[in-house]
């Protein structure tokens, strides 16, 4: 408990309450048990710790990813605040998913400002997404909206992927991408049964999207796992294993939004 | 024991700019020598162990690998108990589901096998006593368990890694135990926030367990005594 307390002490109250509300924050420490809060909390406060970043300097590298990954934060949260906001897109029953997924989408927006600030960087402004413009109905057709949603968050989970290694100078930061990758990834699954689809990706299969979002997609069907540091596999299962995308791959995918 | 940490990552980095030369002989003649070195600095035993007697996890990038491969050898075994023999209540979608998750978990399983070679523990004796396999209440509870205990160790285990390669491939394998996390939360809840419930994900982060802590949760479900020098 004394470990937690100090990192309260080290809070910067602005960038808590940007992200979390401060009487949240703690109900939320005591709700969630000790074994929880040892293990959550130091890393998602830590995250937001002043004197933590202070110590050394951030490799522009570093800035460069979370910036990179804000961009698609952007991307996915102006997204589900047009959507929740389209009155009769998204039917009752499905409406809490949909506004689960919004509240973890602007904070993860919250959180790469807050950080690349904190780092000494300056985050992006949030660009103008065109998401009509291949999608026509994407707010007005809920099976458009769900393909398309579906699109961004496997998008999201291979772009993070993509990433991680060049975050490995700052443990932190890198903790806290991978703490976001894996909740695009629980968003994925759900959005993708709510389309009658498997949870995961079968081979490279598009999953009924339009060609356009063939990019999404492309090279998951790798059946070789590992290299030559760790032991090069052939394996007999390409769902089990997601498959990172680069920059390049990423940015022609949200040109389609842009 | 700093000193001994300070060792394996110099070692480590040397064994990267090896691994990068592309000399595979060299190097894993140094991956040989780098686990003797550790094994006598540490007083740890990295060899294959009988299911009946113990194994060690180092605390470097093989012991992290080990540690991952122990828990696919825990998530492997369960499911494939389950599928052997369904509960009566799974519905057809439910069995369908969790025969591709079955098919991932052993692929992951034999995936460490074979990549760790020479380097891998051996097999884990698992202990389901706790597990009532004929209840489908009890199974998806269990598997949600392991789920979410999965995600939350390849979370916290990424920072421990030293090798970009190893980084990436448990990046590849923890987005599929998420998917598989919320597709069970799914089931035992349908269509609710459970597949990504504030409890797990507060702030809109996945939780990330250190080693101590998963092992800790995941020994009530494992016979082999697993003594780890991992945080």
């Amino acid at each position: 408990m004394e470990t937690k307390k100090s990192m309260f002490d080290e809070l910067d109250p602005d960038i808590i309450d940007r992200v979390v509300s401060r009487r949240n924050a703690l109900i939320n420490t005591g709700k969630i048990g000790i074994g929880l809060a040892l293990a959550s909390v130091p890393v998602t406060f830590g995250l937001l710790s002043t004197k933590a970043f202070a110590k050394s300097s951030t490799p522009a590298e570093v800035l460069d990813v979370l910036n990179y990954a804000l961009k698609l934060e952007y991307l996915e949260n102006r997204f589900y605040v047009t959507a929740n906001a389209s009155s009769g897109l998204i039917p009752g029953s499905d409406a809490q998913i949909f506004t689960q997924i919004a509240k973890h989408e602007a904070a993860h927006v919250a959180l790469l400002k807050s950080t690349i600030t904190q780092l000494g960087g300056t985050p992006i402004a949030e660009p103008t997404f065109n998401y009509t413009k291949n999608f026509p109905d994407v707010f007005t057709n809920y099976q458009t909206f769900l393909a398309v949603s579906q699109g961004f968050e496997d998008t999201g989970v291979r772009a993070y992927k993509g990433r991680a290694t060049e975050l490995m100078s700052n443990k932190t930061v890198l903790t806290a991408a991978l703490q976001i990758h894996s909740v695009e990834a629980r968003h994925a699954a759900i959005v993708r049964r709510l389309r009658g689809q498997k949870g995961w990706i079968t081979g490279n299969d598009r999953g009924g999207l339009p060609a356009a979002a063939q990019a999404i997609y492309d090279g998951e069907e790798n059946l070789v796992q590992g290299t030559n540091t760790v032991g090069k596999v052939t394996v007999t299962s390409s769902e089990a294993y997601d498959e990172p995308l680069n920059a390049t791959q990423v940015g022609a995918i949200v040109s389609l939004f842009m | 024991m700093s000193n001994i940490l300070k060792a394996t990552e110099q070692k480590l980095g040397v064994l990267e700019k090896v691994a990068q030369s592309g000399d595979r002989r060299t190097f894993l003649k140094f991956a040989g020598m780098s686990v003797a070195i550790l094994t006598v600095a540490g007083c740890s035993d990295t060899t294959t162990s009988p299911t009946t007697g113990g194994t060690t996890l180092t605390n470097d990038d093989f012991g992290v690998l080990n540690y991952a491969y122990a828990l696919e050898q825990l998530e492997a075994a369960f499911y494939t108990q389950v599928i052997g023999s369904f509960p009566a209540a799974f519905s057809t979608a439910e069995r369908a589901i969790f025969m591709d998750i079955q098919a991932h978990e052993v692929s992951h399983r034999d995936f460490f096998k074979a990549a760790l070679g020479t380097h891998a523990i051996g097999s884990l004796e698992p202990n389901f006593s706790s597990i009532d396999f004929t209840s489908r209440d009890n199974v998806l509870a269990t598997a949600r368990t392991f789920e979410d205990l999965g995600v939350s160790a390849y979370n916290g285990a990424g920072q421990l890694l030293t090798t970009p390669d190893y980084l990436v491939i448990a990046g590849k394998i923890v987005s599929v135990e998420a998917r598989h996390a919320s597709t069970i939360r799914d089931l035992i809840n349908p269509k609710s926030t459970a597949f990504s419930d504030d409890m797990i994900t507060p702030g809109g982060l996945d939780l990330a367990r250190k080693p101590s802590e998963v092992l800790a949760a995941a020994g009530a479900y494992i016979k082999t005594t697993i003594t780890s020098n991992l945080p």
